[in-house]
Order: C-alpha cells, then structure tokens, then sequence
C-alpha cells in the first residue's frame, strides 16, 4: 500500500507548500520517511504535486541526485502538457514520457 | 594547609566539571584568597580566539583550583582531558629577601623543575603583597625587590609570568586594581592554555581518525577520545562545539554502516553485528548514561547500545541549546535508521525486539521532551511529535498482531513464550523511571501483560495520534491511523467501531480520487459491512468491488458470485426488494430509437437499442431490464405530426450517455464551468469609460459550499418509480463488456414518453439507475387523416390543361378498396380523365410501398376517383389534370386611347396592378370516404392574357386595336384573331388589316391586332365588339381537348369624327422664318365636320331658329416650354352645329428656342353652362376673366374619337436671334 503512504504524502505537500509560497524552490525535499521508504516530494508552480518514493536501503540516491530526477520529470511533464491533443486530467498515455521514467528508473535500480 | 576541595574521584563527569588549575605554595594564603577569586573569575567574559578558523567565542571562564600535586600532571601519551591541568599558579606572600632565598626559591625551584620534567608550560606565580607584613619588617627591602627576584630567577624572558596581587582582602581602589590586572592575567592564560592544549589534542584526534582505514583501529577507541573533546566543549559550556563532535561521531557511524552495506567493510564493525539481546530502549534522563558508555569503552556496545548512547548525549546537548523540537525529529530519524541498520548489518534480531525498543524509545523521547516544556509549548509543537505518536502506535500494533494480542481468543502458548522473551530482553527498569508511574517501561509491559490492557493502550495511543493530526491539519495521516484501527477493530469483531473509520477513510479517498486505496478500503469495508450484516451496503460494496478493476480477477468473481449467491437465496424467499445504483454493476453507454427520429404513430412498432457495458467480470443472468417510462400528453399538437418528424430528425438516433466520472475526483468534476462577461461602465455624462473588468455570472454556483453531508456512496435513497409505461426485456444475459439490448414496444396512446429509470434485475438485487441523462423522449402521435392539393407547378394558368398533385395522408384511417373520393365539378373548370392515371403508395418515412392504377369516373357533376387501398399512416399521392376555362372579361366602359380594361365583376377576378396576371379562383368540393363532411379546396388558375383595345382615328377614318399581351412563362400560338360587332347593324363593318397565318405570342411579349371600320350610314353613337383568338402552348404539339378560344369583349363609343382642330404658326410678316423671341401669330381653325348628330344632343347644345350650336372651349398649352403664349391661352367658342362650319382663332406665340420645334397643344373641350338658365346671359368673356378652379365643372373632354387634331406631329423651323443677348419674357 504504497499509495496510500502516498496520500499523507500529499498532505505534507500542502503543508510545506504554505511556507514555500514565495519561494522559487519547487524541490521539497524529503518529505515523510518511514521506516522502509523514504517519500520525497516535488511541486510545479502550477501545484502539480511529483512524489517519488525510494526504498529506504538505497542509499546511493543522494538529495542531489533525487532533485535532478524531479527536474527531469517536471520537463518532461511540461512536454506532455503542451501535447493540443492531451486532455488535461486524463491518463499520460506518452511514450516520450514513458519511456523517460523507465529510463530514470532503470539508472537508479 | 588543606585543598580547598577535596582530592576527587579519578574522574567525575558530570556538568559541574571545570578545568582544573592546581595551586602550589602558601596554601593558607590560596585559601584566604579563593573565596573572592572563584566569585570574581567568571564575572567577565573573555573573547577566545581560536584555531582553524573558527569564530571567537565570549566565554565565562570558572576553575577548580586543586592542591598541586605532582600526580596530577598527565603521563606522556595520557590523552584524558579533562583531568588535565590547564594552569599551575604558585602562590606566595614571601616579602622578605632572607625567607625568599631560605625557603620559596627552593620551592619555586622544585615547583618548576616538576612542570619542565611534564614539559608543561602554563604556569604563572603570584605575589601577593600585604602592607601589614611590610609595617612588621622593618629591614623592609623595597617591594619590588623580591617580585624581581623572582622574575630573574624564574621568568627568563617571560616577566609577565609573574604577577603581583596587592592586599587582596582589602577593599581599595588599589586592590581592585592589582585584581583586576591579575584576573585577566589569569583568564588569559587560561585561555593560552586551552587553546594550545586542545589544539594538540585535535591534532592528535585527527591523526587518529587519519588511521581510521588501518587494521587494528577501534571506533569505540576514537569515539572515546572524540567524545572527551565533546566533554571539553561542555565543560566550557559550549554545547554547540561539543554537539558538533557527536554530530561527526554519529556521521562517522553511518558511514561506516553504508560502507559496509556496500561490501567495504571495516573489521571493528563486526562486534557491533553481534545478535541484539537487550532493547531496553533510549534512556534520556541522565546526561550521562555511565552504563552504556563503560560498553563501548570496553568494546562490547552492540549497535543498539551504541546508537543510544551517541543520541542521548546529542538530546541532552540539544535540550541544553533549547531546542527540544529537533530532538523530536532527530529521534525519529535515529529510530528509522537504527532499523535500516540493522537491517544493513544484517545483525539478528528477535522478531519484536526492534518493535519494542523503537516503541520505548518513542515514548521516552516524547516524555523527556515532554519533561523540559510546558504545556503550551508542546501542544504548539505537536507537528514535531506526532511522527514519534504514530510510530509508536504503528510499533505497538505491530506487536500486538505478533504476540496473538489482536485476536479474539487471546495469545496462544507460542503467543507467550514470545512476550516472555521480549520482557526479559526488557531487562529490569531502571532505577530513575521506576518511581514514575507512566514509564514507557510499565507502559509497555503492561501492554504486553494482557489483551485488554493491549487493546487499552493501544486505543489511547492511536486516539491520541489521530487527534494530533487532525490539530495540524494532517487529515490524510489521521484517515491512515484510522484505517488501522479499523482493522484492529475488525480483528476484535466488532465491525461497528470499524466502520466508521473505513467509511470516512474512504470518503477522503473518494474525494481526491485515489484509486488503490479506495479499492482496499472497500474490500475492508465490505467484509465489516459482511460482518454487520448491512446487506444493501455490502451487496452495493460487492458491486463496487467487482467492477474495479484494480482487483484480481478472482477477487472480482467473489464478489461478484457474493451478489449472485445472495440473489438466488432470496429468490423464493419474501419479495423484499434491494434496491442498488446500476453504475458499479453496469454502464450504459448509448440508446437509440428505430425509427432513428423516435416519433412513432399510434400503434406504431417503436424498438430501444441500448448498449450496457456490463463492469462484472463474469456472465451475469439478469432476469428483467425495464425501462420505466413517464407520459406526459403533449400540448403541442404540431409535434405529432407527420411534417414534425419529418422536419426533426436527430443526427442518427444515437443518444450516447457520457461515461462515468469515477475515476477522477468527483468534487471538480461537478463544478460548473465558468461564465465570464466583460463588464464596461461608462459614465452618463461624456460616456468616457469609468470602470471595466470582469464578471462571473454563476457565482453562486461556483462558489457554493460543498455539501459535505453528501457521501458518495450512501445507498443514496434510489425510488423505485413504479411507472405505468415500462418497457421490459427478460432473461437477459450480460457478458462482461457492451451488451445490446432491443426493446420492442407498440405504441398506444399518443403522447409524449420521456424515459426516466433504467432497472436491471437481478433476483431481487435491482439495479437502478435512477435518471438517464441527457433526456431521452420518444412521441407517439396520432393523425386525421388529410387530403392535400396542389398545383404541380408553380401556378396554375386558366385555358390549358394543368396537372394537380392530391397527397391522402391515411393517418390513423386505413383506406379499404372501393373507398373513393367524390369531386363535384365546379362551372367553368374540367377535370380531365385520362386512361393511365397512377396512384402512389409510400409509407410514413417515404419509401415507396407499391404503384397501383387509379380508377376516374366522371359523370356531369361528380368525378369519382377509386382511392387504391392503404393501410394507416400512409401517404397516396397520384394527379389529375384540370383545365380552367379562359373567362372572357368584358369591358364595360368607353374604351381610351389609354387602354386601361375595367374587368367585370362576373368571376371572381382580380386585377392587379402592373404586370400580374388576372386571376380566377375555382373551388372544388371533395367528399371523402372518412368523413362526412365536405372538403372544399380552392384552386386559383391565372390568366395568361391582357388583353386591351385603343380606337385610332384618321380623319373621319377609324380603326380598331386590340393588343393580347402575354404574362405567363410560356410561349403560345395565337390563331384566328377575330372581331365581331354586336350591335348587329348591317351597315358596319370591320375589315381586318391582320395576317391570316397563326401568330407566336413569346413569353412577356404582345401581339397587336388591328380592324378598320366602316360605315354607310350614320354610325351608331357606340358599337359593342367581341374580340376572341384560338390558343394553344406552342411547344405542345397535339392537345388531348379541344380547347376555347380567347375572348375579349369590349365597347367603342363616339368613335366619329365631330371636329377637326388645325393649328398653323406664321412667321412675322416679312419674315422667312421664325426667330426666337420674336413673336408670331398661331392661327387655330375648328371645323365641324357633321351635321346634328345623336351625340351632340346634351346640355351644351343651344337652339335659336333651328339653328344648333355648342359652346367649345380651346385652350393652348405647351407643355414642354418650347412657346411663351402671348394673350389669351383659352377661351369659349360658340359653334355652330352644322357641317364644314369652321372657327378661326388667331394669338400670338413666341418661340424661346431654335430649331424644329412641334407646334404647341391646342385642347378642346366641351363647355358645359353652370346652368343653362343663365348661360346665354352670361358673357363668354367674363368667364374666362374670371379663370377660376369652379370652372372646371363645367368642362368636358371631348371623347378622343369626336376630335382630331390635323396638325399633331407638324414642326415649324425656328432660327435664332441676331441679337440673344437680351431675351426677356413675361407670360401672363
């Protein structure tokens, strides 16, 4: 039940959010560790919410490492939102976005 | 001679430690001094510079002085700190030379020779001077001399080492002084010393650390040394700096662990990855815990032991620098990565060992943050602590489901032996927490003890945390909490308490859309809702769960089969009805209606085609789907028609129902979308624009709370409406996807059917969805049945035959075989039979049904027409030809030279103005077989001629003309153009002047006829003619009927010849031409050209002796400005009635330009006397003086034929004028 994690995930956000108004940092570092996962979370400007959680034991990923990932998805994101045939609100059906998670995922694994 | 403390334990540490400075020599004199010096050293700062860069600090220096001893001084290698001695003061009060050299130089002597063998240099000596002694020596040697002495013997190069404190018991402005210089003296070389000293032992620390990847090297060696820098640091009140030292310890650590996870690992390490035996918890209260700290000297801390300690050592520094907070949120940190740690390391750990450690551990952070603030403080900061109130409560629930605690029968023997090993592990309580009554130690053996006391503790703390995030706005948190609970609750069965928790879990789940945890929240909520029996929800939840397609497909099917099974128990059972949503069973995707247009007549077949997605997984045997439909009888009666259905059609039929919104969250989707106008206001006076913006129109709706007592999945209430009009299909079988289902239903009353609810039964499971939407209607209509005529083509034109459309529109009357339709015959139109005369059967929606020959019988009144059998609502359509028969409009007025006709009023005929044809309206009365009354149609057939007629004259020679003009689009032959007189007088006769062949007469275009007259005798005073001409289309060749002639009747009157005018312009005597404004005579001679006739005999005629004559006015007028007429333009004549008498009139006229120009008019009227009593007293002059408009009554225009004009169409040359400069007219 990882989503469900993920849920109080989003409430943190909105949390942090309130003290990052003003700021341009859209990275909000991580946000709600447990004991097997660590949760991080990222907001665009437009308070699109990005949430990445990494197993705990992986150390290797650092807080700089987790910020340039969130960069990545936040453009790449970009890009599939200026798609004039995506609805907003539907499913990502992207395969340029798709394919870049799957990218990013197998670097990290 | 005693210290004034007493000699210590070899090492005390606790937070009265100082640095130590040892005192040598008087002993007596140090003691009278102490107490002024402790109070005094502390009272100033002190700035101290430090190494590496660090930022210099104020400090507050404060010593223990101790008794110097020569044990004191550290051995080589000794690396202890804080036992080191800082500084060595030797004190003396010695002001005598003899007793100097005597005794204290020895001794100063032995002092130094001890500190160079420990090659310590911090030292200083202080002289203390007493003016008293000094009065007692007489042989007093000047002060100075000892305090140099001493500075010779002692202070090579190093003068400043030796200090005087003068009287210090006294209180003047000179012992302040000396005090003062003494006491920074000796702040500063304390801080020398501290400052040398720690920067070797840094040095030699980090060299240290340096070795840390040889072989042999220790952490816990390091950490010991590391830590009595930390212990420095604090002993100096600078907490910061020795947090800083545990902060690189604990990074260290961690390092090291990851390292090790990474495969490099460190020999050391291995020890700490010895199994964990003891979880006792953090232990916080002391700021030293001595136990833990002995372990790791001796190297037998397990990682536990060792993270414990490091953190308690860290939280008490942090509680020191005021900032509890962080020890809340660096705890939970500790705790998390402890486990990863462990994890890591691979260490063995009894299963709950770790659940109970990191549980006590919790609660002891919490209790000691709790025991350093207020209450207040806290409860602003519970966003801290409430991380440490979860985890703890996630912790004990996790024991409790290990240790058999949750279950309803208790812990089994398995269950027991378990917690008895985890409260050994506990090992006993400490000694500090064992008065206190709500140590997390009782707490948590108590927890363990017993199921109730468990469930006890347990309860307290997730209520608590539940709270905690609800106060700082962590609702999604406290959801989380709650689903916990839930299941704790559900595995103590009492569903109940469950429910609650799930229901609103799911109802935040619901509202932001997250689609996993809905779908485990309803699987838990459906085996609570099981459990309460609740069947409508569960089914409703079973219904959810099956069409979700986040679940297995096994896990769909039970579901599914749940809600089968339920309905095939209660099929037999009471009719106890559950009424159920139909989305989380099925979609309905799209409806459509044949016929697509969905108007249907009365006893019309009207089928629904539905497509239902069906969301089960598996097959599922429904046994009814209704429709239920709402009637409503239409007002509108327009809308049953056949012409409405044919005028609105819908694009195929296809009503397509929009998808559900389930997925997303339904809080957004339902929010109406935007209505925004611009706004402009202007102001009244200049309309300059005052203000502008923007103005949302829906406000109210946007901005409407939502409702939050709306749940989103109540049973919500579905009424069964129990419509008359269902339309029903049975045992229907859905498979899992789009299913299409026809119902067929025949159409009964007409009216309007709006379908309301769709309802899908299974057993007694209904399914309901309670409003399609958008609104699906169909209409019954019923119809009379109507007879409908039309000319085929544009307009019907009189005199040729023309086609006739008739459309039968059955309606709800079915035409048998032998009905037929009764036309009575009106005068003056036919109704052509023809052989082959075809009759066309379509259907309601315009096919063609069949072609069947129709039977026209005509008799004298009635034609007959057989209607071809037909069944309801259908259309006949066949044609006839009809033929109007031309009339033959008769004038009856004097005819002009205008030619305008006056039609009669013998038909209906109206003429308009300009080019319209005359028109004749026929009507038609029609019996029909389905009612008894009589239907009239009106036909109006257009005459395709004008036809107008103009007397010409020549003399006393006279013509007639008769023009036909077409005004329809089609071309004709005209033949046979005749004219006869009706007057029947033998004696006239009309000669035609016309070609015998037959005439086209085009479209738009006339044809002129003309006949001269002439006569015998005296010429009737009218003649009455009759003009007719044979036609026929010209592009038809052969015609089926004869047809009739044009006729055109009209009368001539006072067609002859009264009076000839003549009128002639002389050019001025002796002139050759005309001149422009020279003036020249007009001669007018009227001539009667007959004797008495009929004609003239009327009020103007006068008669003296036999003798006629009739009073004439002429008049002279130019209408076109040519001629200026000088004099009299009119006047009254008398004439005589008699042949060839003639009137001469003679005026003068001047023409205003050259050229050729045409005579000027010269009228002539007949002049009636106002009345004839008084005409012959009357002058004729007079008359005409008084040329007043009442004289108009009493003229009367000749008729045209009586007068001719002999000089009409005469032109006189006219020359310009020599000299035209000067033209100047008047005309009276």
């Amino acid at each position: 039940m990882v989503h469900t994690s993920l849920d109080v995930v989003d409430e943190k956000i909105s949390a942090m959010g309130k003290a990052l108004v003003d700021q341009r940092e859209l990275y909000l570092g991580l946000l709600y560790p447990t004991e097997d996962h660590k949760v991080y979370g990222y907001v665009t400007n437009s308070k699109v919410k990005f949430v990445m959680v990494v197993d705990s034991s992986n150390t290797a990923l650092r807080d700089n490492e987790i910020r340039s990932m969130f960069r990545k998805l936040h453009s790449s994101y970009t890009d599939v939102m200026c798609n004039p045939f995506y609805n907003p609100g539907d499913r990502i059906q992207s395969r340029a976005f798709d394919s870049m998670v799957t990218s990013m995922m197998v670097q990290v694994c | 001679m005693d210290a004034p403390e007493e000699p210590q334990p070899p090492v005390i540490y606790t937070m009265e430690n100082k640095p130590i400075v040892t005192c040598a020599g008087d002993q007596n004199l140090f003691t009278s001094i102490y107490p002024t010096l402790s109070q005094q050293l502390p009272r100033e700062p002190m700035e101290w510079r430090r190494s590496y860069g660090r930022a210099p600090k104020m400090i507050h220096l404060e010593s223990n002085f101790v008794q110097f001893k020569e044990e004191l001084l550290p051995k080589e290698g000794n690396k202890a700190l804080l036992t080191f001695p800082f500084l060595h003061i030797y004190w003396t009060e010695c002001c005598d030379t003899e007793v100097y050299k005597a005794t204290v130089k020895d001794d100063l002597t032995k002092w130094q020779n001890i500190l160079k063998a420990h090659s310590s240099v911090d030292w200083l000596i202080v002289v203390v001077e007493n003016d008293a002694k000094k009065k007692n020596k007489t042989n007093i040697l000047p002060r100075t001399s000892i305090v140099d002495k001493i500075r010779n013997d002692f202070c090579n190069k190093q003068s400043d080492r030796c200090v005087v404190l003068s009287d210090p018991l006294k209180d003047s402005s000179r012992t302040q002084e000396s005090w003062n210089a003494f006491l920074t003296k000796l702040r500063t070389s304390l801080l020398m010393s501290f400052t040398k000293n720690l920067g070797k032992f840094e040095d030699d620390m980090r060299t240290l650390r340096e070795k840390r990847t040889e072989p042999g090297w220790s952490f816990c060696d390091y950490f010991m040394v590391q830590e009595e820098l930390a212990f420095v640091f604090e002993m100096l009140q600078q907490f910061e700096d020795a947090l800083v030292q545990y902060d690189e310890l604990d990074a260290l650590f961690s390092q090291y662990v990851v390292n090790f996870g990474a495969g490099d690992g460190a020999n050391w390490l291995t020890f700490f990855c010895e199994p964990v035996r003891s979880w006792n918890g953090l232990i916080l209260r002391k700021p030293i815990d001595m136990e833990k700290r002995a372990l790791i000297q001796r190297q037998e801390a397990t990682l536990l032991d060792l993270r414990s300690y490091l953190f308690s050592r860290q939280c008490t520094l942090l509680l020191f620098l005021q900032r509890p907070w962080e020890v809340a949120q660096r705890a939970l940190e500790l705790l998390h990565s402890c486990v990863q740690e462990l994890k890591l390391l691979e260490v063995s750990v009894p299963p709950g060992a770790l659940d109970c450690w990191v549980f006590l551990s919790c609660l002891e952070v919490l209790q000691r943050i709790e025991g350093c603030c207020d209450r207040a403080q806290i409860d602003s900061n519970v966003a801290h602590t409430v991380g440490l109130w979860s985890y703890a409560t996630e912790k004990l629930k996790s024991l409790g489901y290990l240790c058999g605690l949750v279950s309803e029968e208790g812990p089994n023997s398995e269950d027991l032996n378990r917690i008895v090993d985890l409260l050994a592990g506990l090992g006993a309580e400490r000694p500090e927490t064992a008065n206190t009554a709500q140590s997390p130690y009782k707490k948590l053996k108590e927890a363990l003890s017993s199921v109730e006391a468990f469930e006890k503790h347990y309860l307290d703390l997730s209520h608590a945390a539940i709270e905690m995030h609800t106060s700082v706005g962590r609702t999604r948190s406290a959801r989380l909490v709650g689903k916990d609970l839930a299941e704790f609750y559900m595995r103590k069965k009492s569903p109940q308490k469950a429910e609650i928790y799930l229901q609103g879990a799911l109802k935040s789940y619901l509202a932001e859309g997250w689609a996993l945890p809905i779908t485990h929240t309803r699987k838990q909520l459906a085996e609570c809702q099981k459990h309460l029996g609740q069947t409508e929800n569960y089914l409703q939840t079973s219904s959810l769960l099956a069409s979700d397609h986040h679940l297995t497909e096994e896990e769909r099917k039970h579901f599914c089969q749940e809600i089968l099974s339920f309905a095939s128990r209660q099929t037999d059972g009471t009719g106890q009805k559950i009424v159920l949503p139909l989305h989380c069973f099925a979609h309905l995707r799209d409806l459509h209606f044949t016929p697509s247009n969905a108007v249907v007549h009365v006893g019309g077949v009207l089928s629904v085609d539905i497509t239902l997605c069906s969301q089960m997984p598996i097959p599922v045997r429904v046994e009814q789907i209704a429709i239920n439909v709402h009637f409503s009888i239409e007002k509108n009666n327009y809308r049953k028609t056949a012409e409405w259905l044919t005028k609105h059609k819908t694009a195929n039929g296809v009503i397509t129902f929009p998808a559900e919104t389930s997925p997303l969250p339904a809080a957004q989707n339902n929010l109406p979308a935007l209505e925004l106008y611009e706004m402009f206001e202007r102001s009244p006076s200049d309309h300059s624009l005052n203000t502008t913006g923007i103005i949302c129109k829906n406000v109210h709706m946007l901005l409407r709370r939502q409702e939050s007592s709306t749940s989103l999945e109540t049973p919500s209430g579905v009424a069964l409406e129990d419509g008359a009009h269902v339309l029903k299909c049975s045992d229907v079988t859905l498979e899992p996807g789009p299913n299409r289902i026809t119902f067929r239903t025949q159409a009964k009353e007409p009216g309007t059917y709006t379908l309301r609810q769709l309802c899908a039964s299974v057993g007694p499971v209904w399914f309901v969805l309670p409003h399609l939407y958008p609104l699906v209607q169909y209409d019954v209509y019923s119809q009379e049945p109507q007879l409908h005529v039309a000319p085929l083509a544009d307009g019907l034109l009189a005199g040729i035959p023309q086609k006739v459309k008739f459309t039968v529109t059955t309606g709800h009357y079915t035409v048998k075989n032998g009905d037929s339709l009764q036309l009575s015959n009106a005068e003056a139109m036919l109704i052509l039979c023809h052989a082959e005369n075809r009759a066309v059967i379509y259907s309601n929606t315009r096919e063609k049904a069949s072609d069947v020959l129709l039977r026209v019988q005509s008799s004298d009144r009635v034609t007959s027409v057989s209607l071809p059998a037909a069944p309801a609502y259908h259309m006949i359509e066949f044609e006839l030809e009809v033929l109007s028969l031309p009339s033959a409009p008769v004038t009856g007025g004097e005819s002009s030279t205008l030619g305008t006709t006056e039609p009669h009023r013998k038909h209906k005929d109206t003429h308009r103005a300009g080019h319209c044809m005359a028109t004749t309206d026929h009507k038609v009365s029609i019996d029909c077989p389905w009612s008894i009354y009589s239907t009239v149609i009106a036909l109006t057939f257009s005459v395709p001629f004008r036809t107008t007629h103009s007397l010409l004259s020549a003399g006393t020679r006279k013509y007639i003309q008769v023009c036909v003009q077409n005004l329809s689009e089609l071309d004709f032959q005209l033949s046979d153009g005749d004219l006869v007189d009706h007057g029947c007088s033998a004696d006239l006769q009309l000669v035609p002047l016309n070609a015998k062949c037959p005439q086209a007469i085009h479209s738009k275009q006339s044809v002129f006829f003309v006949w001269e007259l002439l006569w015998a005798r005296e010429p009737p005073p009218s003649l009455r003619c009759c003009f007719s001409v044979g036609f026929s289309p010209a592009s038809e060749g052969q015609l089926s009927v004869p047809l009739k002639p044009y006729t055109y009747e009209f009368q001539v009157e006072n067609f002859f010849t009264l009076y000839n005018v003549k009128a002639e312009i002389l050019p001025p005597s002796g002139t050759e031409h005309c001149r422009t404004g020279s003036l020249c005579s007009l001669e007018v001679s009227i001539t009667r050209l007959s004797d008495l006739l009929e004609v003239d005999k009327d009020e103007a005629l006068t008669e003296t002796d036999e003798y006629f004559s009739t009073k004439l006015m002429y008049e002279v007028v130019d209408n076109s400005s040519n001629w200026a007429v000088c004099g009299k333009s009119s006047g009254v004549i008398s004439m005589p009635v008699a042949a060839q008498a003639t009137h001469r009139v003679h005026m003068e006229v001047m023409p205003l330009f050259a050229g050729y120009l045409p005579l000027p008019d010269v009228r002539l009227f007949k002049y009636l006397p106002h009345h004839s009593a008084h005409s012959s007293q009357l002058d004729a002059d007079s008359w005409i003086e008084s040329d007043s408009l009442s004289l108009d009554k009493h003229l009367d225009d000749l008729p045209p034929g009586q007068v001719f004009n002999s000089s009409a169409g005469t032109q006189i040359l006219v020359i310009p004028s020599k000299d035209d400069h000067v033209l100047e007219v008047s005309v009276t």
